[in-house]
């Protein structure tokens, strides 16, 4: 199975494009809790698109192709922002007092720990594509 | 995303039900600091209906028990979280900045 769907850059496409997923989690076979962890990576990767690839809302398009093979869910996400450097995103802050806790990108850190493999890469000419696994436990 | 927020003697109950991601938190955001303002600081979220919570969501809910917690003066506390929410929430490695209970007689118990 293979599908693809464009939805604007905005926060209100992220339940959309969490539905968008539903059909290809059933068909890899994903449990409850794969399942979980794929819409909350994509809605991650999604949100740092829009934040900071594009700097806000309505910017440009989020392109979302889905990949069924083998048990394995694949998505693809497309956008036409800014680039980002993966090794320069700091990891999360843990065992910080409450007080000290200051807003900060998790997102990438949550999509690397829930995906069985997060894939980055840019293009001038094709933007920014990011691809991530996800194989139906055994 | 629907919200409720039920006041009793000794703490708020909120309630909210569907998905808190960043095109929902805001409104989340807006009904715990209404609780804040009035100079109220027991809160226990009520988690039963709510089936996805993302970064966004949980820094509302930091930013909460941030205002809650200063002065002692009170603590925001999670009730009916599901497993799945529960452990993306200790993943991003804010597990340890909120009490959890089971359900909402124990939490209020524990003001």
């Amino acid at each position: 199975m293979q599908k693809t769907r464009k939805f604007p850059g905005n926060y209100k496409s992220l339940a959309k494009i969490s539905r968008f997923l539903e059909q290809a989690i059933k068909q890899a076979g994903l449990n409850a809790r794969e399942a979980y962890s794929v819409k909350l990576a994509v809605d991650e990767a999604c949100c740092n698109i829009i934040d900071h690839a594009y700097g806000g809302e309505n910017k440009g398009e989020i392109e979302c192709s889905l990949l069924v093979e083998n048990d394995c869910l694949q998505i693809e996400l497309r956008d036409q922002g800014k680039p980002f450097n993966p090794e320069k995103v700091p990891p999360p802050q843990f065992d910080v007092p409450l007080r000290n806790l200051k807003e900060h990108g998790v997102g990438f850190y949550l999509m690397n720990q829930l995906m069985d493999s997060v894939h980055y890469e840019y293009s001038k000419e094709k933007g920014n594509r990011m691809v991530m696994e996800k194989r139906k436990s055994r | 995303m629907e919200v409720t927020i039920t006041q009793y003697k000794r703490c708020d109950v909120i309630k909210a039900a569907g998905r808190i991601d960043s095109n929902t938190a805001p409104q989340l955001a807006e009904a715990l600091k209404s609780i804040i303002d009035a100079g109220r600081y027991k809160i226990i979220f009520d988690m039963k209906e709510v089936n996805f919570v993302s970064s966004k969501g949980w820094w509302v809910l930091i930013d909460t028990q941030k205002q809650c917690k200063r002065y002692k003066r009170g603590e925001l506390v999670l009730v009916n979280i599901r497993n799945e929410i529960q452990e993306s929430l200790k993943l991003i490695g804010m597990g340890s900045y909120f009490k959890i209970y089971d359900d909402i007689v124990s939490a209020v118990g524990s003001f």
